[in-house]
């Protein structure tokens, strides 16, 4: 099955590495990874894709936890959240044949980036399936589908929650807090909203 | 080593900031983590630290090969409880610490080792000695840092001991470049203390749990302790005690295990696994309740997963969640520090009547005793299991044994019998050929007052013999028993049962141990038969320097009783009953 987790790792060299080493020696693929900065300073955030096994979640989050650049892991599982990807999809288009591509464009609420006498750049944003439905359907109609970059997926929980992340930043007694002492603040904060 | 006056000086830097050079800084940071010794070999990339030694009162080991300096601080570490320190230069220095470093990886052991690297300024350019040791030791550190700037080499180093003992111990390595070394700042010890360890944040030992693991406890009939090296990491020697006995349940140890749990004790079953007894693993299979204290169901001790233990319930106390359910599913995990989590099970454990459990066990020993090699009057042959045995009479037991890698591994596991957590220091989880010569020059120095001994293979003494004028340079006290077979016997044997004794590249030929010692001024003599055994080992223990004992056994004995990888835990190849060497009529 698929597996998604949500990582806060310090913003430093060789950490992608260090994230990315644990899954091949654990033999497992990952099917997709985004890293970005997060909304704290030094920390940025990935969402990890891997196929593993259903029992396999338990592992690959205790292993990532002992990363030692590794703040927060969150397995979404099944949790109530918002997954999006985005794509950049290049067609081979003329005059002639753009406006097939342009109605095709508005059904998937797409839009239409970049445009040359022998070529437009679909931008699409959506989940996993409906991506790949808009490939489907390019595929199946007339139009040469020249390059497709996909960003992989972002995942974010639902509503104000926000799982572990903050606890781990340093609310709980015990844990290791970090330098900042803001993101302690915060993180109290947040603990006790979820305790209400 | 420095004077007096200069170990005055370096602890004077521990309170006071100065400005220090970053070999300075190396050195004053490991004072004030407590380190005393170290084991290294120096090399251009970490001269820096090495002309800085002087102003240290830090006692440095020059190794032959830095395996060896990786080995020494682990068997340090394994025998003292402290953390390790193996430095080495870059390049190839840092490539040869690598097995050492995956040895103590493998079995949880602190370590920190420290490696120069070339200057910043050429750092991945393929300079002379450059290597990628960051890279390389990823996969088999606990964490490792590349520091290229002075002022980041005392927080890295106090960072390293702190990750490399807390938790499940492991290795860290700290690489540093030569410019970094040269370079100068302020030495802060206290300014450089890392941020408060954070536990695994899987941790977790509830309420719900502890009371299930009592209740399956009270309720079963037929329960057993696993007991692995956490047991010794944790400190949890009484407490596993005290559970043992209030509740009445037999103990089996894991390799690493062995020591944590008294050998004489009457609920001691001895080591379980593939060269474990058979009762041992029977009441394994037996079993309805396994109680896993600091153990990781290694496929050593499981046999085949599918057929492990299928009437048991299983309880799992371990510090490590990514080990819970890993190998074997589990119905109560109580993830936390074993001593702490044992002590909060304890009060909720009522005394319990174990007897019918135990007596059924007792009774499946059969006539294994009679069976066993040890109990065979003296036939004139010389049986490793009889030397081991010996060792451990003569000594009393007291000793510290450090051993190799193979069949003398595993007698020395049966035939010893170890009292205290820290007596015996082998490489378990990598099975490393070469450790033991090196880990108990380590042990030595970490227990200079106690007796030592190296029980080595004659293929695995060959990997780091090198280090016995390590021995002779640092004139200490090392007693050495090489079990001579003319064989990998390990290998050997699985060719024997395996591969149609087909006994391709297993045959060795060693040079005469005896006159390899004496080059290096270290006295030994050769042992044939077992009336010499005693004798041999007593003027060993009485020669003032290192002693070699070169036991030459008997050539194609086998490890028994064995499983077969791929097997289940009951499924053991018995020691045959009609080898006449071993049962002749006269024996009745």
């Amino acid at each position: 099955m698929l597996h998604t987790f949500v990582a806060y790792v310090e913003d430093r060299p060789g950490v992608l590495t260090r994230v990315a080493s644990l899954f091949r020696r654990l033999n497992i693929n990952i099917h997709s990874l985004t890293v970005g900065h997060s909304e704290r300073n030094g920390f940025s955030r990935m969402t990890m894709v891997c196929d593993a096994s259903a029992e396999a979640g338990h592992r690959i989050r205790a292993s990532l936890f002992k990363l030692e650049n590794v703040v927060d892991v969150d397995d979404i599982a099944g949790a109530p959240s918002v997954t999006r990807e985005l794509a950049l999809i290049k067609v081979a288009a003329t005059k002639h044949t753009r406006s097939a591509i342009f109605e095709l464009v508005e059904v998937f609420r797409a839009r239409i980036v970049d445009l040359t006498a022998e070529s437009l750049m679909i931008e699409m944003t959506g989940v996993e399936s409906k991506i790949e439905g808009l490939i489907q359907v390019l595929n199946e109609s007339d139009s040469r589908i020249l390059e497709i970059c996909r960003s992989g997926k972002m995942t974010m929980r639902r509503g104000h929650h926000t799982s572990g992340v903050l606890r781990a930043l340093g609310a709980d007694p015990g844990e290791k807090s970090l330098p900042d002492d803001e993101l302690a603040g915060a993180a109290e904060e947040s603990a006790s909203i979820e305790s209400e | 080593m420095g004077t007096d006056a200069t170990a005055q000086a370096a602890h004077e830097h521990l309170t006071t900031p100065t400005r220090l050079t970053g070999a300075e800084i190396v050195w004053a940071t490991l004072v004030g983590e407590g380190v005393t010794d170290v084991f290294g070999y120096p090399g251009g990339a970490i001269l820096p630290v090495y002309d800085a030694l002087r102003k240290f009162p830090i006692h440095h080991t020059l190794v032959r090969h830095e395996q060896g300096a990786a080995h020494m601080a682990d068997g340090y570490a394994r025998a003292s409880g402290k953390v390790g320190v193996a430095i080495a230069t870059s390049g190839p220095g840092a490539t040869n610490l690598v097995t050492g470093i995956a040895t103590a990886m493998l079995d949880s052991i602190p370590l920190v080792c420290i490696t120069g690297n070339v200057s910043s300024k050429v750092l991945g350019t393929d300079a002379f000695q450059e290597v990628d040791i960051t890279g390389i030791t990823l996969p088999v550190t606990k964490h490792n840092f590349l520091i290229f700037r002075t002022e980041d080499i005392a927080p890295a180093i106090r960072s390293a001991f702190q990750i490399a003992r807390s938790g499940r111990p492991g290795p860290v390595l700290v690489d540093i470049t030569k410019d970094a070394q040269q370079g100068t700042a302020i030495f802060d010890f206290a300014a450089a203390k890392p941020r408060p360890y954070r536990p695994h944040p899987m941790l977790r030992v509830e309420e719900s749990g502890l009371a299930q693991a009592a209740d399956l406890i009270r309720h079963s009939k037929r329960p057993v302790i696993l007991a692995g090296h956490g047991v010794t990491e944790s400190e949890a020697m009484e407490q596993l005690r005290t559970l043992a006995e209030r509740a009445q349940i037999p103990v089996a140890l894991t390799l690493l295990g062995l020591g944590g749990f008294p050998a004489s004790h009457p609920l001691n079953l001895g080591m379980m696994g593939m060269h474990g007894e058979s009762w041992v693993n029977h009441a394994i299979q037996e079993s309805d309740l396994l109680i896993a204290c600091g153990m990781r169901f290694d496929d050593r001790v499981t046999g085949t997963l599918a057929t492990y233990a299928p009437k048991a319930k299983k309880i799992h106390i371990e510090v490590d969640p990514a080990e819970i359910n890993k190998n074997v599913k589990v119905d109560v995990a109580l993830v936390g520090d074993l001593r702490a989590v044992l002590e909060e099970l304890l009060p909720r454990i009522p005394g319990r009547d174990g007897s019918a459990w135990i007596k059924t066990i007792e009774a499946s020993k059969g006539a294994v005793a009679v069976r066993d090699i040890k109990n065979l009057p003296d036939s004139g042959h010389l049986w490793a299991a009889h030397v081991v045995h010996d060792l451990w009479r003569i000594t009393e037991g007291k000793a510290i044994v450090v051993t190799d890698v193979g069949q003398h591994q595993m007698w020395e596991a049966q035939y010893f019998h170890h009292e205290h957590p820290r007596t015996l220091i082998t490489s378990g989880g990598l099975g490393t050929m070469g450790f033991a010569l090196p880990a108990a020059i380590g042990a030595k120095f970490a227990c200079p007052d106690k007796e030592v001994w190296v029980i080595a293979g004659d293929g695995g003494f060959q990997m780091t013999s090198a280090e016995l004028s390590t021995i002779a340079q640092e004139k200490i006290k090392i007693n050495i028993a090489i079990i001579n077979n003319g064989y990998l016997g390990m290998v050997r044997q699985w060719q024997e049962f395996f591969y149609e004794r087909n006994y391709e590249s297993t045959p060795l030929v060693s040079p005469d141990f005896v006159k390899l010692a004496d080059a290096h001024g270290i006295r030994g003599r050769a042992v044939r038969t077992r009336a010499e055994v005693a004798d041999a080992v007593n003027e060993a223990r009485s020669a003032p320097g290192a002693f070699l004992i070169n036991f030459l056994v008997e050539k194609e004995d086998s490890v028994y009783p064995m499983i077969p990888v791929g097997s289940a835990l009951h499924e053991m190849i018995r020691r045959p009953d009609n080898d006449p060497l071993l049962e002749s009529p006269d024996d009745k």
